[in-house]
């Protein structure tokens, strides 16, 4: 349902996407019904002339039944609910798979800036490749990020992975997100932060593992690129998943 | 209108604007919160014109530039909580209502009740002066969330913030001396006879709803001193630099913020007990289920806080917690609703404009309802956080409070208010032409908040997945929706005021009703009962078998 009007290009997008339809169905089934419950009553005790009221006071059994039983089922929608929402959200908040690599995002008035390592795979070392605006990530790659805000809250927002984690100024969060299709997605800043709030975009590109070396190679530090990676390869550079996206 | 106490006619001054009159009080209140709900209303015009047709020039208002759709937003959003709902629905229907419908010639204190008043008066005069300093009004969102609100070098509205925080804390201290008024009123000032569990329900939601403003209140008033503080004095309560900490605000805030939702959807819940029981004429469906269910809710609403926060950087675990108890608030309200649904068993249902409001009310509020167990789901929410969906949800249930409930509560009681009835025809156009054009505005946002759109955003240009066309499509067909409903409330301003003189007259019990308000002439005199009411049932004696009426109202013996 939510993949007709968003892409899911990260493992954890389809089990958001089920639990929405989830909730949906069940939500959906007690709208309907109470719905059609409250209108067929209009209509069916729509004012007569000749035609008396009921006196009910709602302490009767009989009729009390009719707000007791949906009350208790309602009780084990919630139960289901609560069980499935709690199970997509341990394992896309709670706990931290391994990671390949560690990226840093810092969100700040108005742009996203990332900081990932270079060819060592190291963060926090000479290479590191520093971006402003567009994270270049590998497809098929579990990534653990550290986000940290320079001034005040902002959201780090992936549509496309669903992925949402307010950044806050004097801490560190960490999560993970794992990519697995190809393309460029947009990165969201969702949490009011000035003026400037509707321009803090930035894109995160997805590549093969072809078109992530190249770009690795691009944007190292040219002696330490020459000891550690293979020569480049010439073609793909990014530039076709874009325009493949921008269709 | 001749009254039995008699006393000089007081001049313009101590009538209408120093009057300790309950009734004269809350038109004080109905007619401030409806002037602001037309500042809010058009604020809404202006960000969803650029919202709708971005960046072009808007008519009545001018170009909306960044800095000024943020302060639209948050004044939006502020002013049709606190200036708004606040007074509309507690403030003026609790001080009409009160005093009436309990049986007793004024609230127990009259002039904290005018000091209320005037202070909130204030309140919204220092929100509308900040319109005219440097920098302009706040615009870092009706939550305020540090250090955005905390620093002028962050938000750019060093003035306008602070007199925001200021206007919010001054509402709170006219809420306060209200809240207590309105308690002491319903629990010491009944009429003789009236039992705890023959109070109408309207009385007991606005009783509850006080109850739990005035406990839930405290923390952010601890709150918003501290960020006053930060913003004027340089402390350091919200600054992580300093010690302080961002997160401490949220948490503040929505210990209130919950809570709030329930201070204004009891009293409005109310109202359409009240009304519905008139029009079906039938007891409400189980009577004490509803209070009980209310006080469930109550409870609950301390408790939920943290759903506003589960990507805001809390531990992880607590969310766990939130979904639980998020998801438990469902049933008491889900079961309130199916009472009042099952009130319309059996009886006898006639559509008059009240009437239809009421109806409305519940089948659009159970839309706001289930929609929020996407957001009360924390897996879901991760998605749905601060976008157009959550807009449209909580629209679909603020609109149904503030608006719908609203219209509900003043079509019935406006006969009593003015002594003169409204016109049916043009109520049932005003009717429509606010539910549908309500419907097209926000059945598009759900769609865009599911397509990823992000609130408090001015143009999606920067956002190639929010650029598509299809999209703006739906954003533009919000934003002329809107334009319907804004126009159709026209019907509405002229069918007020013409009804005020060229109404039908009323009489005292134009809808057959059995509570006490309807004994007394319309307008009610000062003291409003010539002779002291004596309760002898519960207030909802429609249909008694082996009468030739089909109410009894409570003041009359057996």
């Amino acid at each position: 349902m939510l993949e007709r009007y968003v892409t899911a290009a990260s493992t954890y997008a389809h089990s958001i996407d089920h639990l929405f339809i989830l909730i949906a169905a069940i939500v959906g089934f007690w709208l309907l019904a109470a719905e059609g419950m409250m209108f067929g009553l209009i209509f069916k005790f729509r004012a007569r002339d000749g035609r008396p009221t009921q006196y009910i006071t709602g302490e009767e059994p009989r009729l009390k039944r009719w707000i007791s039983i949906p009350h208790y089922i309602i009780i084990v929608c919630d139960i289901v609910i609560v069980a499935a929402a709690i199970t997509v959200w341990y394992d896309i908040k709670q706990v931290m798979p391994p990671a390949d690599q560690t990226v840093r995002v810092i969100g700040q008035q108005w742009a996203w800036s990332f900081q990932q390592p270079g060819p060592d795979g190291v963060l926090d070392t000479a290479d590191d490749i520093r971006t402003v605006g567009e994270m270049h990530v590998l497809v098929n790659t579990t990534y653990r990020f550290e986000l940290l805000s320079r001034d005040v809250v902002h959201s780090f927002a992936v549509p496309a992975f669903r992925l949402k984690q307010d950044a806050l100024p004097g801490r560190t969060i960490s999560g993970w997100f794992r990519p697995n299709r190809v393309g460029t997605y947009d990165i969201q800043c969702t949490q009011m932060c000035g003026i400037g709030h509707a321009l803090m975009a930035g894109r995160i590109i997805v590549e093969t593992p072809q078109d992530h070396a190249a770009w690795l190679l691009r944007n190292s530090n040219p002696v330490v690129a020459r000891q550690q990676a293979p020569p480049a390869p010439t073609a793909g550079d990014g530039s076709t998943t874009i325009a493949e996206l921008r269709r | 209108m001749s009254t039995q106490v008699e006393h000089a006619e007081p001049g313009f001054f101590r009538k209408y604007l120093w009057s300790t009159d309950h009734k004269m009080i809350a038109m004080q209140y109905m007619f401030t919160g409806m002037a602001m709900a037309m500042i809010g209303g058009y604020f809404a015009y202006a960000f969803r014109m650029q919202l709708g047709f971005p960046n072009q020039y808007v008519p009545g208002y001018g170009i909306v530039t960044p800095g000024r759709y943020n302060a639209l937003v948050t004044m939006h959003g502020s002013i049709m909580i606190f200036w708004v709902a606040m007074p509309v629905l507690i403030a003026a229907f609790g001080n009409f209502l009160i005093p009436l419908m309990v049986g007793c010639d004024d609230m127990a204190f009259p002039r904290i009740n005018r000091l209320s008043y005037q202070i909130f008066l204030l309140s919204a005069l220092v929100l509308l002066s900040s319109f005219l300093v440097k920098g302009g009004p706040f615009g870092g969102a009706w939550t305020a969330y540090p250090p955005l609100s905390a620093s002028g070098a962050y938000n750019l509205t060093p003035i306008g913030a602070t007199l925001w925080l200021l206007a919010v804390a001054l509402e709170f201290v006219a809420f306060l001396l209200g809240g207590i008024n309105f308690t002491v009123t319903a629990m010491n000032s009944r009429a003789p006879g009236m039992k705890m569990y023959d109070i109408p329900i309207l009385i007991w939601m606005i009783i509850l709803a006080n109850i739990i403003f005035m406990a839930s209140v405290g923390p952010l008033i601890a709150g918003a001193v501290m960020l006053l503080f930060d913003q004027t004095l340089s402390t350091g309560f919200y600054d992580p630099t300093r010690g302080g900490d961002p997160l401490l605000w949220q948490h503040l805030f929505w210990f209130f913020g919950h809570p709030e939702v329930y201070v204004v959807l009891l009293p409005a819940m109310g109202i359409i007990a009240e009304i519905i029981a008139v029009f079906a004429r039938k007891k409400i469906f189980g009577y004490k289920t509803v209070l009980y269910t209310t006080w469930a809710v109550g409870f609950l609403s301390f408790v939920v806080w943290a759903h506003h926060q589960f990507v805001a950087g809390i531990d992880p675990r607590m969310a766990n917690i939130f979904s639980v108890t998020t998801l438990l608030i469902s049933v008491p309200i889900t079961e309130m609703v199916f009472l009042y649904i099952a009130t319309l068993y059996g009886g006898s249902i006639h559509l008059d404009t009240p009437m239809l409001w009421a109806l409305a009310f519940i089948a659009e509020f159970m839309i706001g309802g289930v929609t929020g167990i996407f957001l009360g789901s924390s897996g879901t929410d991760i998605y749905l956080h601060d976008t157009y969906f959550l807009i449209a949800h909580f629209h679909y249930t603020f609109v149904p409070i503030a608006i719908i409930a609203v219209y509900a509560g003043l079509t019935f009681w406006y006969p009593k208010m003015f002594g003169r009835m409204l016109n049916e025809t043009l109520g049932k156009i005003h009717f429509w032409g606010t539910i549908i054009p309500f419907n097209v505005i926000f059945i598009p946002l759900f769609i865009t908040g599911i397509a990823g759109d992000q609130r408090r955003v001015y143009n999606y240009a920067q956002f190639a997945e929010q650029s598509r066309p299809a999209l703006q499509h739906l954003r533009t067909t919000s934003t002329i929706a809107l334009l319907f409903m804004l126009a159709f409330q026209l019907v509405f301003l002229f069918n007020f005021f013409w009804s005020l003189r060229d109404g039908n007259a009323a009489g005292a019990n134009p809808w057959r009703s059995t509570t006490l308000e309807w004994t007394v002439p319309s307008p009610p005199p000062h003291g409003n009962f010539a002779e002291m009411p004596t309760v002898y049932r519960g207030p909802y004696e429609y249909g008694l078998p082996g009468r030739s009426d089909d109410f009894l109202p409570q003041n009359v013996p057996d």
